[in-house]
């Protein structure tokens, strides 16, 4: 026996360890298969040995040959005899190798449970340990029931090493043999509360695996896991329950609520990325449905930032999130949407986004799905529209929604494609016209529903665009329904005004055709018949254009009846093409230097002007708007009924006009104004045009100058914002009341530069504001009009001792300014520059040069010019009351002075245009052939003229405090007529 | 989990351990396929991936792939951190281990494997209590076996 140990040693030393084998395998890289082979057949005769020491050094090597994928199950019963050897060592490569390479079909296993049963109970707790981990993986449905009591024993084993183990071996018995669960299951409950920790994370492993099998039978445990939840701080354990109750909640909802407190608190506090995970992870499945859905979705936005397309492929989940019962959910939804949007999906999203309006309960979500179609169809400029038909089908659809408030949003829709979507206009038309048949559909009775303001666009489109009508004569008898006397005023404005339009395209439909002149005649007698529900209107302006315009409509039936043609006539009314601004036009206009583009632009109202009688009933405030208006540029002269047409017209553009920049009421700023603007060495007579435009000015009494006119003219609707160059001046508030003032229109004065062998002209556009009553500001235009880059401009000026120009602190009296700009070729500029003036009484020429490096020939050039001060500049055009000037002239301060003109051959109220426009006088009061006029000096000083016009010759009387500044400004106005 | 999977980084399997009954055949067909298809994966990408029905966690380490199969509703996260318990163990127990380490020595990473996990559930969160209960079975069988 004993020579049987020892031979046995003998043999094992002789033998191949497992180490052996593996370098062996290693060193045979070429034939490891033929080496493996060998080494099998070794393995094999091992085996028959009877020691237990080789046999168990053989089931190793086989162990890892079965890993390398070599068939091993031959050695089945051999792996049986080494688990059953008393000895540790091998008994645990025994089980090791059971647990690599049995598995339920594994036949010998059936003699294994005695052997395992013996092991389970045996006093070793490793060799108990190694039964259970063996048996964890071959556990076949007979074990489990052969040993389900036996390993049930052991859950409550004294050592802590076995309980864990023998609980996490229960899972795979009840796997196997479910039976077993029941008379387990309050043995595995108890161990939830087992004193070691290891024995109750395992048991709750087992009884979330349980429970994530089978949910509602462990609902009754919430309690207890809750109470583990909150009090464990083991992470693992913490992620079972986390997911076990991710499996109860759906069984009871009232868990969540419970639930989102732990879990906020875990999800703050927990350093673990997997528990984390594992918490927004059981958030997501269950816990807040709703509020998971709101965070995936707005995820998702933040997503869509930076990587749309990943978020577009689930637009029809997103969709879907429309039909959430949950708003918050569904607002959500269509803020993704609005970024998804392309070319291709945009119908189908909008097509979709349309359904959900009809099905849309509630006004405040039905809006907003309103708005966000619009938003998403018009976003970035229309990018992703293809087919604006569709997009105004769209938009007609939309004014079916009763009682939303965003009519005024699809209106200005409407408009805005329009006029910017040439080839849409005739669909549009079409379409408005369609609408504004069914107007009385849109309003219903619901008249306070903000969806009539797409009656505003329809009626203007299909009066501007009206040359596409099909049959303007149908649309215009739609438009003066009586019924649309009851929408609101601004509506009906744009009806009446719109009306006139479509009557000037009838008539010229009409008269086309000289037989049909009777129809002409029906029409206008249709206007007549229906304008005067509108001219009873309270609203000030749906009254006023339908007045206006019914006149207008008299006076063609008139000549109507005398066959005489007016189409044309009246076509001119509304000539001219409404132009698509780009948005960004604005800004590409640089704004001149020196130019407050906060400061009022024109001034406030100069008082009536007697030409303008019909116009006197109307409150001054009306003309203040007026007059921070512009006109258009296709007027001509034309007799004054046409005028106040024009008026109507051009204030209903305004309003129309999508691109009109309204002015902005800056009320603490007024503009002294003023201007020494006589100028240099040329003196640029006035234009007859500018007379004209001066008269026509007046004549819609306004008071704001056309300064730059024919540059400003070209710029046409946008160029409101952009003033031109003029200086202002605050004024002290105590003035702001009674001063209204008036700035001089400027001259454009090229100075031919005789010294500048390059041709460069400046041309200086001067013009002063007076300030204070001793200063006097210049405004200089230098334009550049050679092609070479000019820079160091200097401007000096030789002072005099009433006039002087402000140099800043510590420059000496003769120094020149830096003028602060360079100029390139081509572009003009403007600096100003303060005088000081001491008296004004007399007119002043002050002599100065323009000093300027040309960049290529890097010499000085100079450039001299004079600025005139007349006593006129020192002038501001003062409105004055008739009873305020009566007390004046009584007062006997003034002294008097008069002049007379003769040869004069221009209409009275032309020759009064001028006094007010080139010597800043406003008119008092006009009585035919007479009128009183009124202005004052920046000192105070009064000047009233008394003007009477009889064959051709004019005489003036005037009078003021000061004789020498009346002599100057008589000497002046005369000067001014002499020169035209 | 369902099965753990050790294999170097030219494809041979070092270690393998099954906790679902599966034959040989199919054992060796998966083994196979998931080497191929981890191997195949470039080192930035992630370590998860879906694999019929089961979720695929894995890690490598130096040359050796970790390598683990969990059930749809596990935590991935969970499984990266058994994985690196393990490596934990290993390096604790042969210290700073090394590929050959689990080569020569593959039924100790066994044992350690059983101390740790047991029928696919992490049955010891405990570092110190593993390699105590490996050290005295180790005990055991150094004084019924002294060589």
């Amino acid at each position: 026996m004993a020579l049987k140990i020892v031979k046995g040693s003998i043999d094992r030393m002789f033998d191949k360890n497992l180490q052996d084998l593996v370098r062996g395998i290693r060193n045979h890289k070429e034939d490891e298969a033929k080496y493996i082979s060998t080494c099998i057949d070794e393995i094999k005769q091992e085996l028959k040995q009877d020691n237990i020491a080789v046999k168990s050094n053989a089931v190793c090597k086989l162990t890892y040959l079965q890993m390398l994928g070599y068939d091993v199950s031959w050695a089945a019963f051999n792996i049986v005899e080494v688990m059953s050897s008393s000895k540790f060592t091998y008994k645990r490569i025994g089980y090791l190798a059971a647990s690599q390479c049995f598995h339920e079909s594994t036949d010998v296993i059936m003699l294994t449970t005695n052997q395992i049963r013996k092991d389970l109970s045996s006093p070793n707790q490793y060799d108990t340990g190694v039964a259970l981990t063996g048996l964890s993986c071959f556990v076949t449905p007979d074990l489990a029931r052969d040993l389900a009591n036996d390993i049930m024993t052991l859950m409550s084993h004294t050592k802590p090493y076995i309980r864990k183990k023998a609980v996490l071996i229960m899972y795979k018995v009840f796997l196997k043999y479910p039976e077993s669960l029941r008379p387990a299951f309050p043995r595995m409950k108890e161990k939830l509360e087992d004193p070691d920790p290891g024995v109750q994370s395992a048991a709750v492993n087992v009884i979330c695996e349980l429970a994530r099998r089978n949910p509602k039978n462990y609902l009754s445990l919430a309690p207890l896991f809750f109470k583990l939840m909150t009090s464990s701080t083991n992470n693992w354990v913490l992620i079972k329950i986390i997911k076990l109750f991710g499996a109860l909640t759906p069984l009871e909802p009232r868990l969540g609520k419970k639930l989102i407190e732990p879990l906020t608190n875990l999800i703050h506090s927990t350093s673990a990325m997997s528990l984390l995970y594992e918490c927004v992870n059981t958030v997501i499945a269950v816990v807040w449905l709703s509020v998971l859905k709101y965070l995936g979705l707005l995820a998702m936005s933040k997503i869509l930032k930076t990587h749309p397309k990943s978020v577009q492929s689930h637009k029809d989940l997103i969709l879907q999130c429309l039909d959430d019962k949950d708003e918050s959910i569904r607002l959500r939804a269509l803020d993704l949407l609005y970024g998804m949007v392309s070319k291709k999906n945009l119908m189908e999203i909008v097509k979709k986004l349309m359904l959900h309006v009809d099905k849309a309960e509630g006004t405040t979500y039905r809006d907003e799905l309103l708005t966000k179609i619009i938003d998403i169809c018009s976003q970035s400029n229309y990018q992703y529209i293809t087919n604006f038909e569709w997009y105004i089908s769209i938009l007609v659809e939309l004014t079916r929604l009763e009682g939303t408030r965003h009519g005024h949003l699809i209106a200005s829709q409407m408009l805005d494609v329009a006029i910017r979507v040439k080839a849409i206009r005739a669909f549009a038309v079409a379409q408005m016209a369609t609408l504004l048949d069914n107007a009385h559909l849109l309003t219903g009775n619901t008249q306070h529903s903000g969806i009539c303001e797409v009656l505003y666009a329809a009626a203007w489109i299909c009066g501007e665009f009206s040359e596409h009508l099909e049959d303007p004569m149908a649309t215009l008898e739609a438009m003066l329904r009586p019924k649309v006397a009851t929408l609101p005023g601004h509506i009906q404005a744009v009806y009446v005004q719109n009306a006139a339009k479509l009557f000037s395209t009838v008539l010229c439909g009409q008269e086309g055709a000289p037989a049909d002149s009777k129809v002409a005649q029906e029409t206008s007698q249709l206007l007549i018949d229906r304008l005067p529900v509108f001219v009873q209107s309270d609203n000030l302006e749906v009254q006023e254009r339908a007045s206006c315009i019914l006149q207008l409509v008299k006076y063609i039936q008139k000549l109507q009846q005398k066959d005489v043609e007016v189409a044309e006539e009246v076509t001119a009314l509304f000539a001219g093409e409404l132009n698509p601004v780009a948005p960004k036009a604005q800004k590409k206009v640089p704004v001149p230097e020196g130019l407050d583009l906060d400061a009022w632009i024109n001034e406030p109202p100069s008082g009536s002007e007697s030409e303008d009688e019909g116009r006197k009933t109307k409150g001054k405030a009306v003309f203040a708007r007026e007059e921070s208006r512009h006109t258009k540029p296709r007027y001509t002269e034309v007799d004054e009924k046409e005028l106040a047409k024009r008026r109507e017209v051009r204030k209903a553009e305004q309003a129309n006009n999508p691109f009109y920049i309204k002015a902005s009421p800056s009320s603490q700023k007024v503009r002294t104004a003023s201007s020494p603007n006589r100028q240099l060495v040329l003196w640029m007579p006035m234009s007859d045009q500018y007379v004209k435009l001066e008269e026509e000015r007046r004549q819609k009494n306004k008071a704001d100058r056309k300064k730059d006119k024919k540059k400003r003219r070209e710029k046409g609707r946008q160029r409101r914002g952009d003033s031109g160059p003029e200086s202002e001046e605050d004024i002290t508030p105590a003035h702001m009341v009674d001063i209204v003032t008036e700035e001089m229109p400027e001259n454009a004065l090229p100075i031919n530069s005789s010294l500048t062998s390059r041709c460069i002209t400046d041309v200086c556009d001067i013009q002063g504001n007076l300030h204070d009553g001793s200063q006097v500001v210049v405004s200089v235009i230098f334009e550049n009009k050679c092609d070479s880059f000019i820079k160091s401009m200097e401007f000096n000026v030789m002072d005099s001792l009433n006039s002087k120009l402000q140099r800043p602190e510590g420059a000496g009296p003769h120094d020149s300014l830096t003028v602060p700009f360079h100029l390139p070729p081509g572009i003009s500029s403007e600096a100003r520059f303060i005088f000081s003036v001491q008296s004004i009484v007399m007119p002043q020429k002050l002599k100065g040069t323009l000093t300027f490096i040309v960049k290529d020939s890097s010499t000085h050039e100079k450039l001299d010019f004079k600025l005139h001060f007349t006593c006129t500049s020192y002038l501001i055009t003062t409105p004055c009351y008739s009873d305020a000037y009566a007390k004046l002239l009584e007062s006997g301060d003034l002294k008097g002075s008069s002049l007379k003109l003769e040869g004069i051959n221009q209409p009275f109220h032309h020759l009064l245009a001028r006094i007010c426009f080139h010597h800043h006088f406003s008119v008092v009061e006009r009585i035919d052939s007479c009128a009183s006029m009124y202005s004052r000096s920046i000192q105070g000083h009064h000047v009233c003229l008394l003007v009477k016009t009889a064959d051709q010759t004019v005489s003036i009387d005037a009078k003021c405090d000061e004789p020498g500044l009346l002599r100057n400004v008589l000497d002046e106005i005369k000067l001014t007529f002499s020169q035209c | 989990m369902q099965f753990m999977l050790l294999f170097s980084r030219q494809g041979k399997l070092r270690l393998q351990k099954w906790y679902v009954p599966l034959s040989d055949k199919e054992r060796k067909k998966i083994s196979r396929d998931l080497v191929q298809t981890i191997l195949a994966r470039k080192p930035k990408m992630c370590s998860f991936l879906e694999w019929r029905d089961l979720k695929i966690v894995y890690k490598r380490y130096a040359s050796l792939y970790f390598c683990c199969a969990v059930e749809d509703q596990d935590n991935e996260l969970i499984t990266l951190e058994i994985i690196h318990r393990y490596v934990e163990l290993l390096d604790k127990y042969f210290g700073s281990v090394c590929e050959l380490d689990i080569i020569f020595n593959f039924e100790k990473a066994y044992f350690i494997l059983d101390e740790f996990l047991l029928g696919g559930e992490a049955q010891e969160t405990s570092k110190k209590n593993v390699l105590k209960a490996i050290e005295q079975a180790d005990l055991l069988q150094e004084c019924t076996f002294p060589v």
